[in-house]
């Protein structure tokens, strides 16, 4: 037995290993079980997987670094459910690579932004956060209006995430281009076939210019539908079958 | 895999055997036996020469 | 006999690098050619820069002796190299922290709305991998390579490995940054870097891992002096999460953007255990083997009890790594996680506290050094703020506590005392150290500069940590205000209302611990250009000569 420990000091392979099964524990306890106990994502009604647009549009968030002062996670105290609305259900993130859950609140939380302000106020806020709250440390973005939407590629991206299964389907994977950009021109000729392939869901401008689709276009799209999609005046969260 | 089976296996063979672990390195690090080799190992830092370090 | 073996070895090696920075070039032109986002392509111009460079420079330095890499006793150049690094790095992630904090106090002024890439959100990955990985990257690649050699008594192994690792992180950390500016990102924090940086990381690191394993097996020690425990420990760790937690499905292989394997729920967790374990065992373990070797070193007397440092080894490493969960309280994240992550932090306050008990103590019977030598005392100091952290971290992880303390500037108070106390202290200390050591100076060009250092630095993380602490608290207060009638009290924009003083001195202080950081860089730099100590200070003057000196005057 005391010769044993002398193994470690002295032969680095052997402390190697001891260190790499003594730091593996914890993680296998803590996050294997999260794949295998059926009850820690409960199935909900309404979540759906993003549109193109509102993917590009994440792919923004994600881009310009807003989750490093907005988080996307509503813990259910009395105070974050007032303010921010129901808290956030495991299922509402369950297609979302990477999590945007946040660890900051520089700025509010985001989670159930979708519909609490016009398209308009957010188009105004990105530009000049301080034009609309006057007292706010947000940074300009401006530039998004500028900038066309690159859709060519939102094929590939559907594709990932479908090997990653999010249940996008076949036609949806085919015309995932089409639809980034059909999303938001309603007046467009591909408006018709995208709100047939996205059931629930109508093609709007979002920018302000609908002569063309921006990457404003797809930021709002995709803040707009935050926190939206599961209807909380039928869903009962203290049913036995939603408690953990 | 349900939460109660998980839970118990932890609260018991699990709980266990953490200790038993945290016991051997106790009574190792303390183990009156190893003391000379300790006090050697510690003056590691102090005895190692700093001369003759240049490229030949 | 030895010379030839030397020889052909050390062709090998050489041969080896070049053939990975080859591949680079041919992997850097396709990537270019086929890219399908700009970003990725100036990327992949960067990595054929990097890549031909590098070849071009091992041809130079080998041309004449291919065994240039594996002469000598010790092999002090790739640590002289982390030693200049990490003190670039340091100055650039601290004056990109000033910057953020000075747009968090004047947004009006400090944000561009035609220079998209200044932004707050593209900056803050910049400064938070700057002073991390960059900084704190540099230091312990330098450290643990000169640590490694003098407590095994043997030469790096590997030859031109070494020197692979060193420029292979710097190019691993320019992609990462120059990306984070053009808005490549993964979105998860700390784990910011793009696919193809993470496999460029995760081939370096094994390779770091490699020769240090290497390098102790050459040893000429019997035993395994316990900041090379700590080396390895941080090392490996580091290696397992990185490679788990980037897990990632690129959109396309010749662009930027990827999807990480897991999502929602399971993301978060295993970030988190990735995240918080980042701080566990890269500004934990690896600055905590710093301690086991710079402070003993200094102050000229063995660490305090080698018992001890045995058993905080073991129960760190095993507690740290059940600890992220407490990121998570109150989230959709399970309960049982969140309770076993809580319990685990309040555990960690023991192992933690005993290491800062076993480097304090080893000061026991020489604390008179303190006084006299200001290069010990931030190294003692930098323990005394691993000991304050180490103690507010574990009270912030219990439930209760978090549900204020999360989402606030309180969190990012005290993730600072650790970072600039801690971290940054400790650091300070092994490059003082250090300079000298490597560049054969006899002392450092100045003590009293270390001083003034010491003091500017000090007044600055002051300034810091109250500021966010009281802002933090006054946030979550007010976050969870309700008036008389029941309603919530304030907005959210009056909390942000509320923060802008705090944020002005927040700014103030990282912008006084970024100028002691200068004066280290100035002190340092004399130091190894090797000119002559600047005048001693009259306290420093013993008694005898100075009235001497005086009546001369007179």
């Amino acid at each position: 037995m005391w010769k044993f420990h002398r193994w470690f000091e002295r032969h680095s392979l052997i402390l190697l290993i001891g260190i790499l099964v003594v730091v593996s524990i914890g993680g296998l306890v803590q996050i294997t079980p999260l794949f295998f106990i059926e009850s820690t994502i409960e199935r909900v009604q309404g979540v759906r997987p993003y549109t193109p647009l509102e993917l590009a549009g994440r792919q923004i968030y994600i881009r310009e670094g807003c989750y490093v002062c907005h988080s996307q996670m509503i813990r259910p105290l009395r105070d974050e459910v007032e303010r921010y609305g129901h808290y956030s259900l495991a299922a509402e993130s369950m297609y979302d690579h990477p999590f945007q859950w946040g660890s900051k609140r520089t700025g509010p939380d985001l989670a159930r932004v979708g519909g609490r302000y016009s398209d308009e106020w957010h188009r105004a806020h990105l530009v000049d956060p301080r034009s609309v709250v006057p007292e706010s440390v947000m940074p300009p973005y401006a530039f998004l209006e500028a900038k066309e939407l690159d859709v060519s590629h939102m094929r590939a991206h559907l594709t990932a995430n479908r090997l990653l299964r999010v249940p996008y389907t076949q036609a949806q994977l085919a015309n995932a281009n089409a639809d980034a950009r059909a999303q938001a021109e309603p007046t467009g000729d591909g408006a018709y076939d995208f709100e047939k392939r996205y059931p629930g869901l109508a093609s709007r401008d979002y920018d302000g210019d609908p002569s063309r689709v921006t990457e404003m276009d797809a930021l709002i799209a995709y803040l707009q539908m935050l926190g939206t999609e599961v209807d909380f005046s039928t869903y009962q969260a203290e049913d036995p079958a939603n408690l953990r | 895999m349900d939460f109660a089976a998980a839970s118990h296996f932890a609260q018991t063979f699990g709980l266990a055997l953490l200790i038993a672990l945290f016991a051997a390195v106790l009574l190792y690090a303390l183990w009156p036996g190893n003391r000379k080799k300790f006090e050697h190992a510690a003056r590691t830092p102090l005895d190692d020469d700093n001369a003759d370090n240049g490229k030949d | 006999m030895a010379d030839i073996q030397v020889r052909q070895s050390a062709g090998l090696d050489v041969a080896g690098v070049g053939a990975i920075l080859a591949l680079g070039v041919v992997l850097a032109i396709f990537g270019a050619a086929w890219a399908v986002d700009a970003p990725f392509q100036t990327q992949m111009y960067t990595l054929l820069a990097a890549c031909t460079l590098g070849l071009g420079g091992l041809v130079l330095v080998c041309a004449d002796d291919p065994a240039c890499f594996s002469r000598g006793r010790y092999e002090d150049g790739v640590v002289k190299a982390g030693v200049i690094a990490a003190m670039f790095w340091g100055v650039a992630g601290l004056l990109v922290g000033v910057i953020i904090a000075a747009q968090l106090s004047f947004p009006n002024i400090f944000y561009f709305p035609d220079l998209g890439w200044t932004n707050f959100g593209r900056l803050r990955p910049l400064h938070t991998s700057a002073v991390i990985f960059a900084f704190g990257g540099n230091v312990l690649i330098a450290t643990s390579f000169y640590v490694v050699q003098r407590t095994c008594r043997a030469r790096l192994a590997g030859g031109a490995w070494p020197w692979f690792v060193f420029w292979g992180y710097q190019l691993f950390i320019l992609l990462a940054g120059t990306g984070y500016l053009m808005g490549i990102t993964e979105g998860r924090e700390y784990a910011e870097p793009p696919w193809y940086a993470d496999l460029w990381l995760t081939l370096v690191w094994v390779v770091y891992l490699l020769v240090f394993l290497a390098t102790l097996w050459k040893r000429k020690e019997p035993h395994i002096y316990v900041a090379n425990w700590f080396y390895l420990a941080f090392i490996v760790t580091i290696a397992m999460l990185h490679i788990v937690n980037n897990l990632a499905v690129p959109a396309s292989f010749t662009g930027s953007q990827s999807y990480s394997l897991f999502a929602g729920v399971q993301d978060a967790l295993t970030q988190w255990w990735y995240g918080h374990n980042a701080v566990g065992f890269f500004l934990t373990a690896g600055f905590l083997a710093i301690m086991y070797y710079f402070i003993p070193k200094q102050a000229e007397r063995p660490v305090y009890s080698y018992r001890l440092s045995i058993i905080h080894f073991w129960a760190l490493i095993f507690l740290y790594i059940w600890a992220g969960p407490h990121h998570l309280h109150y989230t959709a994240l399970p309960q049982w996680a969140q309770t076993l992550g809580m319990t685990f932090s309040i555990m960690l306050w023991m192992p933690s506290w005993g290491g800062m008990i076993n480097g304090l103590m080893t000061l026991s019977g020489a604390w008179d050094k303190l006084r006299t030598d200001p290069v010990l005392r931030m190294l003692v100091v930098s323990v005394a703020f691993y000991g304050m952290s180490t103690f507010e971290g574990p009270v912030m992880s219990i439930r209760a506590v978090n549900s204020l303390s999360h989402y606030t500037d309180w969190t990012i108070g005290h993730v600072h005392s650790g970072a600039l106390g801690w971290v940054g202290y400790v650091s300070f200390g092994a490059l003082y150290c250090l300079t000298p050591w490597l560049w054969k100076r006899e002392r450092l060009y100045s003590n009293a500069l270390v001083e003034w250092h010491f003091w500017i630095s000090t007044i600055g993380i002051v300034l810091y940590i109250t500021s966010m602490w009281v802002a933090g608290i006054m946030q979550g207060l007010m976050w969870r205000a309700y008036n008389e009638l029941g309603f919530l009290e304030y907005s959210f924009v009056e909390t942000v209302e509320a923060m802008h003083p705090y944020y002005i001195i927040r700014a103030l202080g990282g912008g006084l611990y970024l100028l002691g950081a200068l004066l280290m860089v100035y002190n340092l730099w004399r130091t190894a250009r090797g000119d002559a100590p600047a005048k001693e200070r009259a306290a420093d003057i013993p008694a005898a000569a100075q009235s001497a000196a005086t009546l001369a005057a007179e």
